[in-house]
């Protein structure tokens, strides 16, 4: 018998014959203010038992809800209207409440996303897993409370015992998701839904979760249902991928399959775009000594003429003190500790690191936006700290930021023209007319019609809103741009248009960027050189290419296994 | 490399392009209206059948306090307007809502009333608004120990009861009162919670990237706060000016009921009411028009705030 | 948790020293000669009135008349009222009336509010919500004086369910519905800030994680959506006992009460001005205690608050 490989090379477990799940022509729709919206539309989904297969798509593809109306959970005015659902063989399409509740919890399972808010924060976390034993008949009283703690332990959750007896708000996100994933194999359920379980947490914390969730899950023989917008991290953690877009499945199959040969646009377009797997070939092609056309940033391989540096950060420090419980009894906590780095003109400096390591408070320092507690910034051989009220103000214009959240960084009350237009008011350059031509300008360079000065943020949409904050960055013609995570909160499709909107603004305007952010992979592709810091600390400073190469610090080289889809194998064209 | 074996319904399938046909990725629909956050409001608002009762209301009773001699040719304020001997008559031709026990017809001191418990709502919530807003705004931006020192002011007129101290005010200054009187005293300690609602607000909204990208293009700190933040801050003013609104017209009513609101030569309902209270047993209904119009008044803003609330909330926004 | 408590203490001081102050001034710095008002037409004896001004040390500068007073307060010794009883005796006497009606009003906002305005949030959008909604809109609308002027007269007198008066006869049964009135406006507030509440946590991520579980619908929402929603709405009943003492004074004159209320009401008309500041600052004393309770429960309610 072939023995059948995973996208990792590894062999597969052969399993039961019959389907556990079998969902067919999914139909499920919500009702709004404006009628009924489709949100999926004839959806297909096959998983047997002790299998993990995984949903991918973008935000509004469907691949929560199908998820969701597995369980019959589907939020607000959301219903099935069609198709059908069967679970061990059983139609459970449209189960009466009663049957429902007990089909969750001891058939089937959930992991939600954000461990915050999926816990509630009034009850202890170990009566929040006990009362998944209760409510599945599986213990009781302190016959269940040694079995809290026994999954806790099993959950990965250190000291188990103690832990049971706080709350989630003195958990990290990394020992919430662990605690909701207790929960969610207490009575041992045949299929375990993770709906993008670790997307909230740092990578590192994310790989050390996900592989000890595999390995439980291979051990208990549990299904799983893994959803999640990450293409590496699905063909990673799944053997079988299933491709959703706006509601309907585009593409399914063998995760090997679909990674080397996909047959539908959508998934072809992903497969191009997701940082994951773009950074695992540009380092396949660096391996083999090909140039990859995926390489947005100017590779260190040619001579270039000495560039200045246009930021350069000696000893940065910046310690908080924080209030404590008791009067004048004040904690310190140092966010950046001894940082230094240099930015050439014309090139892109990433800092990377986790959430704590200070990253966006050495953003909002460069940016002058806080003051440090010890060390200099030197923007273009001037050091901030020497500048008078008018010569900062006139500093301001050649540094600009983009921040995180789209949905937070334009003003909803100003329309979109006022938004671009503001910086040059505020700056008093030109006049009216000169100033609207300005904005038509800079809306044409972020590649959005004119027509859309009129129209107010709440009409856009995130890669839309961060393209406006982009012309807003642009309005005064800085020199450099801190980018702040500016990618991070977007679908993959859009993050990689706006990364080669980026690259291309910067070839085009000489423009320098400071890009902040905690996603490895996209520095891949876009930046020259690399400062990975780790709380407070800069731990590594070196080019992509030899952070990529040759990481010199353990803490680094976690990260870049952390990468999802870091073990996949070679794609790329040339599957023989 | 081999070809790995599938199981059934797992096989490699991929739609057919022209049953799933892909959009531009995050392309701008150009043919929409565009629509501001008041006008997405104003939408949202025009559906509502509770709003247009209630601008209706508004509308007809801010009518009567502004123009009363359009409603009743009967001058109620007139020396000769009460005739003694039609004491607390019913209902008859010209007089649709009888006589009170002094002989006044009831229908046009119901109507001239309307002007001065109207008069004490408005201006009331027009104090309130610019004392509070500026308070609750400086405490909230500026934060440090203005915003500690406003904050325990705030604490020491709501540790008074809003009422009491109305009552205690108002009753010493007995020779002084009046409408302007009593919109001060009404004033004075209504602003703390509109101070209060700001601070949260300007709270709420200070951290927000788009004032530190203001921050950032070199805007000074007050006119972001006057640019930016103010204007952001303004639905939930307006959602709660609008109750207030109406609960100062119950305060002030409360007050005339008292006899130390509004004075006896002021025609006010809360003072009818009171004056007809003593004849409840024998004739009630002297006491149930004015009560029956001042509930309609009040009401018609309270609903009005409410429906505006809603349609001012987020979550029914978010797109 | 214990700093939590000291510190909210020491913070109400500077609130007590500067609302009795406020009481003081808006009682005696107001224009006008007390002493003179109180005999009205009659006129007074010079002695008399000389006498009066010396005890009551009308006098001396506002400051030290603030400091007579506040040093009386605290050895409580409230003085005499200006026809000679002792007013902490008069307080002996009103205050378990009012006590025990504003605590009927409460119970009643709060099971009755709770009540409705959990179905309601359960059923958002549904006719009983929408109902609940309109009708707590009137209830706010009305001014408590009119609905107790047509309580009275209906229920009491063409009815003759419920005595339309107390008087001297203080018992449930006569203060049930003066306790209704009373509570009226802040039932209504009740029921929405709970209905907002349940509504809001309905959809709430944790709720859904624990339907996930396999709870059954009545143990999510008693356990999980209650709970939560209840927090808002007991800080405000614990706030609102203060705010019902003081709101006394109307219901107490209608019902004829012989309580805090009544008493207030008759010492301002006469300007009794020592009466009405004591009874004021023990209003007042009553309503910051309250709060402080309302803090501390919240933060047993809550856990996240303990460690702030």
């Amino acid at each position: 018998m072939t023995t059948n490989l995973d996208a990792t090379g590894a062999p597969i477990q052969q399993h039961g014959t019959e389907p556990l799940l079998k969902v067919r022509d999914l139909q499920v729709s919500f009702t709004t203010s404006t009628g009924q919206v489709q949100a999926v539309r004839g959806a297909d989904l096959t998983i047997y038992p002790g299998q993990t297969v995984a949903i991918v798509g973008e935000s509004g593809s469907g691949k929560s809800t199908t998820a969701h109306a597995v369980i019959d959970l589907l939020p607000g005015t959301g219903k099935v209207t069609g198709g059908t659902i069967e679970f061990g063989g059983r139609d459970i399409t449209h189960l009466s409440a009663k049957e429902m509740v007990e089909i969750r919890g001891a058939q089937i399972g959930l992991v939600p996303q954000d461990p915050m808010s999926n816990l509630n924060p009034v009850w202890k976390i170990g009566y929040q897993v006990k009362e998944a034993l209760k409510a599945n008949g599986i213990a009781t009283g302190s016959e269940a409370d040694k079995r809290v703690t026994e999954l806790l332990a099993e959950a990965g959750l250190p000291d188990a015992e103690r832990r049971a007896n706080q709350y989630p708000h003195e958990f990290s996100g990394g020992m919430r998701q662990r605690a909701l994933i207790a929960i969610g194999l207490a009575a041992r359920p045949d299929l375990l839904i993770a709906d993008e379980p670790t997307s909230a947490l740092d990578v590192t914390v994310q790989r050390v979760i996900l592989d000890h969730l595999q390995s439980l899950t291979e051990e208990l023989g549990t299904a799983v249902l893994f959803i999640t917008h990450d293409l590496g991290l699905a063909a990673e953690r799944a053997e079988h991928l299933v491709v959703m877009y706006k509601g309907q499945v585009v593409e399914s199959g063998p995760a090997r399959k679909i990674l080397s040969a996909p047959q539908h646009p959508y998934t072809q377009r992903l497969v191009a775009s997701a940082p994951s797997l773009a950074s695992r070939r540009i380092q396949s092609a660096k391996e083999r000594g090909i140039e990859s056309d995926e390489l947005l940033a100017s590779t260190g391989g040619t001579a270039k003429p000495k560039a200045d540096d246009v930021v350069r950060v000696e000893n940065l420090t910046k310690v908080f003190q924080i209030r404590g419980s008791r009067p004048g009894k004040h904690t310190e906590f140092t966010a950046v500790d001894d940082v230094s780095f240099a930015v050439k003109r014309g090139t892109t400096m990433a800092v990377v690191g986790e959430s704590g390591s200070g990253k966006s408070t050495v953003a909002n320092m460069v940016l002058n936006l806080l003051e440090p507690t010890q060390g200099k910034i030197f923007f273009d051989g001037t050091d901030l700290s020497t500048l008078g009220k008018d010569e900062l103000f006139a500093f301001r214009r050649r540094v600009q930021p983009i921040f995180q959240n789209p949905y937070g960084s334009l003003d909803p009350m100003y329309s979109i023209y006022r938004t671009i237009e503001e910086p040059l008011r505020v700056h008093k350059v030109g006049d009216k007319k000169s100033r609207e031509a300005r904005v038509r300008e800079l809306l044409d360079m972020v590649a959005l019609p004119a027509s859309t000065m009129r129209r107010f943020p709440n009409e856009l949409s995130g890669g839309q809103r961060q393209r406006i904050a982009i012309a807003r960055a642009l309005a005064l013609k800085p020199e450099m741009i801190v980018c702040d995570e500016a990618v991070s909160a977007l679908d993959v499709l859009v993050q990689a248009q706006i990364l080669e909107l980026l690259n291309d603004l910067q070839a085009e305007l000489g423009l320098s960027y400071l890009f902040i952010t905690h996603d490895l992979a996209v520095v891949r592709q876009i930046a020259d050189e690399v400062c990975v810091m780790e709380s407070g600390r800069l731990v590594e400073r070196a080019t992509t290419d030899e952070v990529f190469d040759d990481p010199k610090q353990q803490y680094t080289r976690e990260l870049l296994d952390a990468i999802p889809g870091s073990k996949l194998e070679v794609f790329g064209g040339d599957a023989a | 490399m081999r070809e790995p074996t599938t199981r059934p319904d797992q096989h490699h399938f991929f739609a057919d392009l022209d049953e799933t046909p892909l959009l531009g990725v995050d392309a701008i629909d150009e043919h929409a209206a565009p629509a501001s956050m008041w006008q997405d409001a104003w939408r949202n608002l025009r559906r509502r059948p509770l709003f247009w009762i209630s601008a209706v209301l508004i509308v007809v009773v801010l009518a009567v306090a502004i123009a009363p001699s359009l409603f009743t040719s009967i001058d109620p304020n007139a020396k000769t307007a009460c005739d003694l001997s039609h004491s607390l008559e019913g209902p008859s031709a010209g007089h649709p809502m009888g006589y009170t026990f002094q002989g006044c017809d009831v229908y046009s001191r119901v109507v001239y009333g309307a002007r001065p418990s109207v008069a004490v709502g408005v201006l009331t919530t027009i104090i309130v608004v610019l004392i509070g807003v500026a308070v609750g705004a400086f405490a909230g931006f500026f934060g440090g120990w203005f915003d500690s020192l406003l904050s325990r002011v705030t604490d020491i007129f709501f540790a008074i009861p809003f009422v009491l101290a109305a009552i205690v005010v108002m009753s010493s200054l007995k020779s002084h009162r009046g409408v302007i009187t009593v919109v001060i005293v009404l004033g004075v300690f209504g602003w703390p919670q509109v101070a209060r609602i700001t601070r949260g607000a300007v709270l709420g909204l200070k951290n927000s990237d788009f004032v530190t990208a203001s921050t950032a293009l070199g805007t000074s700190r007050l006119a972001t706060l006057r640019r930016h933040i103010l204007p952001n801050a303004a639905a939930p003013i307006i959602v709660y000016a609008t109750v207030a609104l109406g609960t100062f017209i119950v305060a002030e009513a409360t007050l005339s009921f008292l006899g130390i609101g509004l004075p006896d030569s002021v025609i006010s309902w809360g003072g009818d009411i009171s004056t007809a209270q003593r004849n409840i047993r024998t004739d009630p209904m002297v006491l149930f028009w004015p009560a029956a119009a001042l509930a309609i008044t009040v009401l018609s803003f309270i609903m009005m705030g409410d429906v505006v609330r809603d349609a001012l909330d987020p979550k029914a926004r978010k797109r | 948790m214990a700093w939590y408590i000291g510190r909210r203490l020491l913070q109400m001081i500077p609130v007590f020293i500067g609302a009795t102050l406020l009481i003081y001034a808006m009682v005696f710095l107001v224009p006008g000669d007390p002493i003179l008002a109180l005999a009205g037409d009659k006129g007074m004896s010079d002695a008399l009135h000389d006498q009066l001004v010396a005890q009551y040390h009308l006098d001396q500068p506002f400051l030290v008349q603030y400091l007579h007073y506040l040093q009386g307060i605290l050895t409580l010794d409230f003085g005499t009222t200006y026809s000679g009883r002792d007013v902490g005796d008069v307080m002996r006497e009103i205050f378990p009336v009012t006590i025990q009606l504003a605590v009927m009003a409460l119970i009643f906002e709060g099971v009755f509010g709770i009540g409705f305005g959990l179905i309601a949030g359960l059923r958002k959008g549904k006719i009983f919500d929408s109902t609940m909604l309109v009708a707590s809109l009137i209830v706010i609308a009305i001014p408590t004086f009119v609905l107790g002027f047509v309580l009275q007269f209906v229920v009491g007198v063409k009815w003759g369910l419920l005595p339309p008066t107390v008087g001297s006869d203080v018992s449930v049964r006569t203060l049930l519905m003066p306790a209704i009135v009373l509570g009226s406006v802040s039932f209504a507030y009740v029921l929405r800030l709970t209905r907002t509440s349940v509504s809001e946590n309905l959809s709430a991520d944790y709720v859904r994680t624990a339907t996930a579980k396999g709870l059954g619908r009545r143990r999510v929402v008693s356990v999980h959506v209650l709970r939560n929603s209840l927090i808002p709405v007991i800080t405000f009943l614990g706030a609102d006992l203060g705010a019902l003492m003081s709101g006394a004074i109307i219901t107490e004159g209608i019902f004829n009460i012989n309580g805090v209320g009544g008493t207030l009401y008759h010492a301002i008309l006469t300007s009794q001005g020592p009466t009405v500041v004591s009874i004021t600052t023990i209003l007042v004393i009553v309503y910051i205690f309250a709060n402080l309770a309302v803090d501390l429960l919240y933060a047993v309610l809550d856990p996240r608050i303990r460690y702030a």
